[in-house]
């Protein structure tokens, strides 16, 4: 039998799948990712359907962020690119 | 399989200048001086002087400098001077970053809190997305540029020190900050070509001198957990750190390039960052992070650390950018040509 293709449930994020993969969309496009893992979007809020690009985040407005701390962690994101 | 890109000499950088005695004893102890113990009581843990020294000593280990021999990298004056330079900076860091409780549930409250959105942020990437200048963009580029021009490679380090399905995960996300075997989709070669296509230096350390302290402290953060098997846990914190926060951030740049009017050539950098990183994104929180934990939980406290004290240095950095930009100040030691001239200093 051939060994199963592993296909990752993610907690509140993307399908992650490995290896190259062909998604066929309802209209028909056909998408490819030459990515060693792909990460579909789920949740349909990506802008680059069909393909994750963090869009399923929470998000918090600075004024309702539940505790300073959140706050202020929230503010963090100026690290270099990954 | 075997790439048609022509090879090309990567020229080492020139030394760069002093910046106080601290960086001046490397500088001569590079240069094959005799060692001198500048004193160290009263250094400024993230000044220019100190930054810039740590960052030669680390360089060694990376493309080192235009005549320079390169057996300076083990010299033993030279570790000994950045051994002291280390033990002030992290002593600094370990200070004022909260100190972590050890347990693994406050890692994955670390790195949840990573994710959490803002609708209106600040920082550099928000800033240029709604209203930054192209001056501010170049900027911002060229300061990248001392780490992104040796992207991945700090991180690399710590793979000799890992194991099992940690090492097999975190060499995966690293093969594609390499290109997949692809050199010309290495994430390096793509940031060059951005530079290039936005007038800037494609030059590797053509930056230094004119980067700032904060610049160069993230990245010497890098080093000093990739270099030091006693952090590994920081470095993962770290890797974690730019690995969640980056597809987002990445977005926004995008925008901002395209606002700006940026040619592709300059956009796909970060371009590539949006989808990349949102596979990094979980690649590192399941695949890394979780099984690092699961067979040495007692890495738990440095993970944070290394989450805590690189969002601390970044939130340095995107403090000097924002508090100058707002004042139409430049950041860059050596302002480029089209910055604006700080009002009175032509006088
Ligand atoms: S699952 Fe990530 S954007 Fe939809
Ligand atoms: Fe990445
Ligand atoms: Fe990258």
């Amino acid at each position: 039998m051939a060994e199963a293709r592993q296909i990752v449930v993610t907690d509140d994020g993307p399908l992650l799948v490995s290896g190259p993969v062909e998604v066929v969309l309802p209209d028909g496009r056909r998408v490819r990712s030459d990515r060693p893992v792909t990460a579909i979007c789920v949740c349909r809020r990506s802008r680059r359907a069909p393909f994750c690009d963090t869009s399923h985040r929470r998000k918090v407005r600075t004024s309702d962020a539940a505790t300073d701390d959140e706050e202020d962690r929230a503010q963090r994101h100026s690290a270099p690119a990954g | 399989m075997l790439s048609d890109t022509a090879p090309r000499r990567v020229d080492p950088p020139a030394l760069p200048e002093a910046r106080g005695p601290l960086s001046a004893a490397v500088l001569g102890a590079l240069r094959g001086w005799p060692p001198a113990m500048p004193h160290l009581d009263q250094a400024d843990p993230y000044g220019d002087d100190l930054q810039l020294a740590l960052y030669c000593c680390y360089e060694l280990h990376y493309r080192g400098f235009a005549d320079i021999a390169s057996d300076r990298e083990w010299d033993v004056g030279v570790l000994g001077l950045r051994a002291e330079l280390e033990r002030v900076f992290e002593t600094a860091l370990r200070k004022d970053v909260p100190a972590a409780d050890g347990t693994v549930a406050e890692v994955t409250a670390e790195l949840d809190a990573l994710v959490v959105e803002q609708v209106e942020g600040r920082g550099p990437s928000w800033h240029l997305r709604r209203d930054g200048e192209l001056w501010q963009l170049r900027e911002y580029v060229a300061h990248r540029s001392l780490y992104h021009l040796k992207e991945g490679d700090p991180q690399a380090f710590v793979i000799a020190r890992l194991d099992g399905p940690a090492k097999a995960a975190l060499v995966s996300v690293e093969h594609d900050e390499y290109g997949a075997g692809n050199p010309d989709r290495m994430h390096a070669r793509l940031f060059a070509e951005m530079m290039g296509s936005l007038g800037l230096s494609t030059a590797y350390g053509h930056y230094l001198d004119a980067a700032s302290a904060e610049t160069l402290a993230e990245v010497n953060f890098m080093s000093l957990c990739g270099l030091h098997r006693r952090l590994r846990g920081a470095l993962v914190g770290q890797f974690a750190t730019v690995e969640l926060t980056s597809s987002p951030g990445s977005e926004r740049l995008v925008r901002a390039m395209r606002r700006l009017g940026c040619p592709e050539q300059a956009v796909a950098f970060y371009d590539e960052h949006v989808e990349a990183d949102a596979v990094h994104e979980q690649m590192v929180r399941l695949g890394v992070v979780a099984p690092l934990l699961a067979a040495e939980p007692e890495l738990a406290r440095d993970i944070v650390f290394g989450v805590r004290a690189s969002s601390f240095l970044a939130d340095r950095f995107g403090a000097l950018l924002l508090d100058s930009w707002t004042r139409g100040r430049p950041t860059l030691r050596r302002p480029l040509t089209d910055a604006p001239t700080p009002a009175g200093s032509m006088r």
